[in-house]
């Protein structure tokens, strides 16, 4: 019997704690870095979560559960940030639950990666295993599973991060699937990172999986409107000679970055029939996707690959001096932090470290200017910048009025 | 007196010293008739009549920049529409209507308008009352674009002003140099008039407030000076060459800290720069700062830099000194021109200014000497003083009171 030609569908869930119009005369004052007064800004992290768990979050759930139920065949992986986690528990523990439910059906997988949305693995390796530990605790506490394929913040990746994920015994982990990276081959096939001895690697397909999180409802886009027919073409293509494609994307693309009047809901439902018609087509989970094809050659990475802008690489988050200097002030003061084990010192730093918050600080402009803009809840990224150093600040002066450690620097 | 802008409502320190002058005038008898181009209360203001020539808001007001004469469009009072007041030529079109309806009522004896802002109306009305006119100059254009060229039309504004001025009057030698080197007026015509500064006019139940600035006042505590400046971030105040030399310093002595209070189209730039140079934790930013914030800004300082690439007076060099602050003045500043117990520096040296910082951060004697002695030197600068220069000017040309 021929192999079911199988899409690896992952969603990516992730809500990151704003900093808030924190100023100067806040530092030393208050240290409620995340709590933005006003209810009508897109700092406000309680306010924009009610409102993506209305747009998005329930009414996904309800669909993705629905189809789970009718199709048998139907499967997805999910990464759910620790950010997140603690948001829904405050502000809607319907939506945990109705992640739960999805989970009980045996049919969604649960992928490792940070707890705080970081990119602590490029600058401390230490806190980078203490936060993947922390999200491995949170998942298995609330859903009862120990995910067994990694993904790194932002989909960064290079060899040595599969090495290390290799050591720690995951079977898979997750990338862009970038041109320069793959060079002749397709990303519908499993690979192997070099110098590793178990683990493999699932390559996005960006051009399809981009068509639903970027340009669904472009209208100056020469395939818009998109109809579920027309793309599960586009997917049949993909796997003529393939064995799956990967298509990865932000959960939130489903009624917040895709709003419900574009159609997504329908389009999704509807391109899930479609190819689920053809009997020799499937879904797959990460886990089932590596079970099922032996890697099919190596690929090396020996440079920092991640899934944003045209570059690909970290830039949208360290490319300028802004965010250099925030992301060294932040890292700097970690042994500082744990030392004085006060769990909410330590948590506030590591709400800081959610890579969101220097993507706010990114000043690249063009095409790439515009996703940063319409993602950032601040009017400019010098703003972004100025309150995150007010708050690095105000950590300095906790360690020191607090605990009488660390030193002030200015 | 044409004015732009009056305290509260001031986004500068024009509106401060035409609020003093007035004063000052006033007490010695003056019946002043103050022409404002916003609509607002000035209740803390009983010794002249205030004229509201337009509608517009003191905040629609700053939105047209009249420190920022890049926003203007270039283009002759004639073709201004007077009824959009979104434009600065519009409101200064509707200025100088104002003004040629209030001088058919009231008679000026003189006429005293305050910089190109309402100059138009000042040359208007000496052809409608042959009052004399007296030109204020605060500022030029020159000094306004810092090392840039300016906008054209203001200076051919303040050209023609300035020829039909019967007299002018200069913030400092700084001043009167641009007038006749750049502007070729007769030094003859010019006067010199020294701003000056209102010691009573401070609160003096004042108390500096150390939870204003808590984090600076811990960062004193643990031995950091801290260098402040309190301005509009505009080129003309030189900021870029200031946070150059905080970077330099800082490669010298670390314990040093820069307050940057106030806000301006050079904001992003000055914070790209600090984060260039690695400092961006040693560099703190305020926004726009009043009341108490404003005050306490000056306080916190132990050194107050003045570090304007062209500064035709300074008067915030001088509320510094009141606050006891050591002061480092550009030689660029007029401000200079009447204080002696001062640190100067070319604006561009920035190696002298970082040598300077360290210096006054590093020797407690140093910075106490500055500190006392700049303090006995500015009490001795009057508002009253200013208003004596003033009548006698007026008085050389005509008899009779002022308007």
């Amino acid at each position: 019997m021929s192999q079911k030609k199988a899409i690896t569908l992952y969603l990516h869930v992730h809500q990151p704690f704003r900093v808030r119009q924190y100023s100067v005369f806040d530092t030393g004052e208050s240290h409620d870095y995340f709590n933005e007064p006003n209810y009508n800004s897109e700092r406000n992290n309680e306010a924009v979560f009610k409102k993506v768990a209305d747009k998005s979050y329930r009414p996904m759930n309800a669909l993705l559960l629905k189809l789970l139920r009718e199709h048998e065949d139907f499967k997805l992986s999910l990464s759910i940030t620790g950010t997140f986690i603690d948001q829904a528990e405050q502000w809607a523990p319907d939506v945990i639950e109705s992640f739960q439910a999805l989970v009980a059906t045996g049919k969604v997988e649960i992928v490792a990666e940070t707890y705080h949305h970081s990119l602590a693995f490029f600058y401390s390796r230490n806190e980078f295993e203490k936060q993947v530990t922390l999200h491995r605790d949170k998942i298995k506490t609330l859903f009862g599973v120990t995910p067994k394929v990694f993904r790194n913040t932002e989909l960064a990746y290079n060899n040595e991060l599969a090495q290390w994920a290799d050591s720690q015994g995951y079977e898979g982990i997750l990338a862009e699937g970038w041109d320069p990276i793959l060079q002749w081959r397709s990303p519908n096939y499993v690979y192997r990172p070099p110098a590793t001895k178990n683990i493999s690697l699932l390559l996005k397909n960006y051009r399809l999986s981009d068509d639903l999180a970027f340009r669904f409802s472009d209208q100056s886009w020469g395939e818009w409107p998109l109809t579920a027919d027309r793309y599960t073409d586009w997917l049949r293509q993909a796997t003529e000679d393939a064995p799956l494609v990967n298509l990865f994307m932000d959960y939130e693309t489903f009624g917040e970055h895709q709003w419900h009047e574009t159609g997504i809901f329908g389009f999704f439902e509807e391109t899930v029939r479609t190819w689920l018609q053809d009997k020799d087509n499937t879904f797959t989970t990460v886990s089932d996707a590596i079970t099922a094809n032996p890697p099919s050659d190596e690929i090396d990475v020996p440079y920092t690959v991640t899934w944003a802008d045209t570059e690909r690489d970290l830039s949208a988050w360290n490319g300028n001096r802004l965010q250099q200097e925030a992301l060294k002030y932040l890292y700097r003061l970690e042994s500082d932090i744990l030392r004085t084990k006060d769990e909410q010192l330590i948590n506030d730093w590591r709400y800081l470290q959610a890579s969101d918050l220097v993507y706010y600080m990114c000043t690249k402009n063009l095409d790439d200017g515009a996703v940063h803009a319409y993602f950032s809840p601040y009017e400019s990224p010098y703003d972004a910048f100025l309150f995150f150093m007010n708050v690095i600040r105000d950590l300095r002066w906790r360690l020191i009025q607090d605990h009488k450690t660390g030193g002030l620097h200015g | 007196m044409l004015g732009w802008e009056l305290p509260p409502h001031n986004s500068g320190g024009l509106g401060v010293a035409c609020y003093h002058m007035s004063k000052a005038l006033a007490l010695k008898g003056a019946q002043i008739d103050f022409v404002v181009p916003y609509q607002a209360k000035h209740t803390n203001i009983d010794f002249m009549n205030i004229h509201h020539a337009t509608p517009v808001t003191p905040l629609e007001r700053y939105g047209l920049g009249a420190y920022d004469s890049k926003m203007l469009l270039e283009r002759s009072l004639t073709e201004a529409d007077a009824d959009d007041l979104q434009d600065m030529r519009g409101v200064q079109k509707r200025y100088v209507q104002y003004v040629e309806k209030l001088v058919q009522d009231i008679k000026p004896d003189a006429i005293h308008a305050h910089d190109w802002l309402t100059m138009e109306a000042g040359v208007r009305a000496k052809e409608l009352t042959d009052a004399p006119l007296i030109v204020h100059v605060h500022a030029t254009e020159f000094d306004r674009s810092g090392e840039l060229s300016g906008n054209p039309v203001v200076h051919e504004i303040e050209q023609q002003a300035l020829l039909m001025a019967d007299r002018i009057i200069a913030v400092s030698n700084i001043t009167k140099g641009i007038i006749v080197h750049k502007y070729g007026i007769p030094a003859d015509r010019v006067e010199v008039v020294h701003n000056a500064i209102d010691a009573a006019s401070f609160d003096e139940s004042y108390d500096y407030d150390k939870q204003t600035y808590k984090y600076l006042e811990l960062l004193r505590c643990e031995g950091y000076t801290v260098a402040a400046t309190v301005t509009r971030f505009t080129v003309q105040k030189g900021l870029t060459h200031f946070i150059r030399a905080a970077a330099r310093a800082c490669e010298k002595y670390d314990k040093l800290v820069f307050l940057l209070a106030g806000d301006g189209e050079q904001r992003d730039e000055l914070i790209q720069l600090a984060a260039e140079f690695g400092i961006s934790d040693k560099v703190f930013f305020t926004g726009f700062v009043r009341g108490k914030q404003w005050r306490d800004a000056y306080s916190v300082a132990d050194i107050f830099v003045m570090s304007s690439v062209s500064e035709p007076f300074g008067l915030t060099a001088l509320e510094a000194a009141h606050h006891d602050s050591a002061l480092i003045i550009s030689k660029q500043s007029g401000v200079g021109e009447v204080l002696e117990n001062i640190f100067q520096y070319d604006f561009w040296d920035t190696e002298l200014l970082a040598d300077q910082l360290i210096a006054i951060a590093t020797s407690e004697s140093l910075s106490r000497e500055l500190r006392e002695n700049v303090k006995k030197e500015y009490t001795r600068i009057s508002w009253h003083d200013v208003a004596n220069d003033c009548y006698r000017i007026y008085g050389t040309m005509k008899q009779g009171a002022i308007a």
